[in-house]
């Protein structure tokens, strides 16, 4: 998208906000204030009107906007370092992965004070279709891309580099008051969630439950969220029963089953971290007869299976070309792992990270991850596709 | 006066005996007035109802936000950390689009309610116009999003550019303002272009020095609406693919930016519950915002009202 206009994107931070604030003044005077801003300057004294006091608050406000704090974006906070690179890199896609890449754009403003990074939140949907176009150097991707995707992507010559950058863990919550369990195991969680379901009681599930109506809190079916789980529990991205309460915001499923003493749900762990004395997690039996609770420590070490997931960065190739998207990725992989933590996703184990790194400087392209089996070892996965 | 009368009295005794005036009112004349106090105090309330909610969710947003609303937030750029989270791209971005919108809409709009009231033909054209614009008027802001990524984003090429979204939300909002300017127009009483005609004046002569500053207020009010309309969308913008997060600072038209309303969705998601407090302080800049511009507005009208009656 960069290309096809023949501006100079960063060139105008160096003029800084005169011209922003000119806009405004202008803006003003077209309105009927002739030379308000000079009548505000010399009267500023003597009394005011309320009018003029009014437009002295609006361009006040403006102007504070425009002149407080404005040097550390512009790059005079810092002694501009000899690779100071300009340029301008888009991502947008997923909001779940969308917090840890504005972490890492937050931390590389000081050493990159000069290029322009812009984060959408389209969806990871949403994000692979501008992707397809070139019109984004990066695509967030809570879920691997899809062939239907990936097919895309090839007719319109667009290659992709696929980074794993943090994990996250889905978790199994039910009502503070649910003190009939601790557990469930993933063949529970597929009875219920499965398309066919028959469940309707809590009894239904596991004998000695309550005989009472189980409530399911479930994210939107756009959400990358709900494509991993269905894969993970029954076997394939979407297929699941519809009947449950949907919410494209979590923080809503959190307040679904905080008020409800038989509901049941799902959603990404930072939202269970932040509820704790709301909710109670689940352990969740992956088959192997033990519970395991999501933490970070499970998370990590893949032991939480199978509803750990992997979230993504999927980069251009050609826009690898460019220094500006080299640097922003290469200083992503370097704080991913701490960053990620930061909002409340899980690093990946530190190889991975080696791994992704070789992998982005080797310029491997294509997917590894489409189609392996949720909760396979990631390690083994990326030195795989490293291997190929 | 008789109508005055009748509202200072409300629902008092009448003081006209009717006709079977015996010393007492009469059952049916009870009845009416009795109907007449209900009415009234349904309408009362039906007011404060409106009044009521809007003043518990300032209040309840002024609290939520309160510990965060300070000048760091106003100056400070996005951050993961809730403390340093600063609105100051956003702020910016919003003024930035919201004045070309007002650039571009309330001309264009003024402008055509000004040629289908005083110029245009009665006619079927003008009737199919009319039932378009108010049709249009209603169509989903999130349609004029997609309008908006075909031509403005892609077929003309402006990326996701401030002039961008300041098109899209002018189409928004020109229906509005093109109503309101016509409703206007149309309240100004025909001698006073009648008498302007006998003077010899011509139609332009007219508009300019006398329909136009008589319907000067009604054209603003409706500009207020529009405009306060348009500074709170998110949806056009997110498909537009205006970015939540931006690093540089809006200077020119065409530079990338970022709007208030799309920083506020995405903080209200997130699972952190400072957050949510972030996002509240940051609607109330929002409205603040939005105040400051229509005071602006009524300051205008203001000054015109006196001017022209």
């Amino acid at each position: 998208m960069a290309g096809s206009r023949s501006r100079n994107d960063v060139s105008h931070a160096d003029v800084g906000f005169d011209r922003d604030f000119a806009g405004i003044h202008d803006l003003f005077t077209r309105f009927g204030y002739q030379g308000g801003v000079h009548r505000i300057e010399e009267e500023s004294e003597s009394k005011m009107t309320f009018q003029s006091r009014c437009i002295a608050l609006a361009v006040g406000l403006a102007t504070s906007l425009a002149s407080t704090g404005c040097p550390a974006e512009n790059g005079a906070g810092g002694p501009a370092s000899a690779d100071a690179l300009e340029g301008k890199v888009q991502i947008d896609g997923s909001s779940t992965v969308y917090p840890i890449t504005e972490a890492v754009a937050e931390e590389f403003r000081a050493p990159q004070p000069k290029i322009a990074l812009s984060i959408g939140i389209s969806g990871t949907g949403g994000g692979f279709k501008k992707f397809v176009l070139g019109e984004t150097d990066i695509n967030d991707a809570s879920r691997t891309i899809k062939d239907s995707e990936a097919e895309k992507c090839r007719a319109a010559g667009i290659e992709f580099i696929e980074i794993p950058v943090a994990y996250d863990g889905l978790s199994v919550v039910v009502n503070k008051d649910a003190d009939w369990l601790d557990t469930i195991t993933v063949a529970e969680l597929n009875a219920i969630w499965k398309p066919e379901s028959t469940v309707t009681k809590w009894s239904d599930v596991r004998d000695g439950w309550p005989d009472v109506e189980l409530k399911l809190y479930g994210p939107g079916v756009d959400s990358g969220t709900f494509d991993y789980f269905t894969e993970a529990i029954n076997g394939k991205s979407q297929r699941c029963r519809s009947d449950f309460t949907q919410s494209e915001d979590d923080n809503v499923l959190v307040q679904g089953v905080a008020g409800d003493r038989y509901a049941l749900g799902f959603f990404g762990f930072a939202y269970y971290a932040e509820n704790k004395d709301k909710i109670k997690l689940l352990k969740v039996d992956g088959g192997t007869g033990t519970g395991v609770a999501p933490s970070e420590k499970t998370i990590n070490d893949g032991t939480y299976a199978p509803l750990s997931r992997p979230l993504f960065i999927y980069v251009s190739k050609k826009a690898a070309d460019r220094p500006e998207v080299v640097a922003f990725v290469d200083f992503y992989l370097a704080n991913a792992a701490e960053l990620s933590a930061d909002v409340g996703y899980v690093a990946l184990p530190e190889k991975a990270y080696e791994l992704a790194k070789t992998r982005f400087e080797k310029r491997i392209t294509g997917s590894v991850f489409a189609h392996v089996e949720a909760g396979r070892d990631l390690l083994e996965v990326l030195g795989a596709g490293l291997a190929n | 006066m008789s109508e005055v009368a009748l509202v200072e009295h409300r629902a008092d005794p009448p003081r006209v005996p009717d006709a079977a005036w015996t010393g007492e009112p009469s059952g049916n004349l009870l009845r009416r007035h009795l109907r007449a106090a209900i009415f009234h105090r349904l309408c009362q309330g039906a007011t404060f109802v409106g009044v009521a909610f809007l003043a518990v969710l300032l209040v309840q947003v002024v609290i939520e936000g309160w510990s965060f609303l300070d000048l760091d937030l106003l100056t400070s750029l996005p951050s993961r950390k809730a403390d340093k989270m600063g609105i100051k791209a956003s702020v910016v971005g919003t003024l930035w689009v919201i004045s070309f919108t007002a650039l571009f809409s309330v001309p264009i709009g003024i402008a055509a309610a000004v040629y289908l009231e005083e110029y245009a033909r009665k006619g079927r054209l003008s009737t199919i116009i009319q039932v378009n614009i108010s049709n249009l008027a209603g169509v989903p802001s999130i349609v004029y999003g997609i309008l908006g990524l075909v031509v403005f984003v892609r077929a003309l090429q402006m990326g996701h550019s401030i002039l961008a979204g300041a098109f899209t939300l002018s189409l928004l909002i020109l229906p509005v303002i093109i109503i309101a300017s016509r409703e206007a127009i149309r309240a100004v009483p025909s001698s006073v272009r009648l008498a302007a005609f006998a003077l010899g004046a011509t139609r332009w002569q007219t508009v300019r020095s006398h329909v136009l500053p008589a319907a000067l207020p009604g054209i603003l009010t409706g500009v207020i609406l529009a405009v306060s309309r348009a500074i709170g969308e998110a949806a056009p913008l997110i498909i537009l693919g205006v970015p939540i997060y931006h690093s540089m600072i809006p200077s020119a038209p065409t530079d990338d930016f970022t709007v208030l309303p799309l920083q506020i969705y995405e903080m209200a998601k997130r699972p952190q519950a400072e957050f949510h407090q972030v996002a509240a302080a940051a609607i109330v800049v929002l409205l603040t915002v939005l105040l400051l511009m229509n005071a602006t507005a009524i300051l205008i009208r203001h000054r015109w009202e006196r001017r022209v009656i």
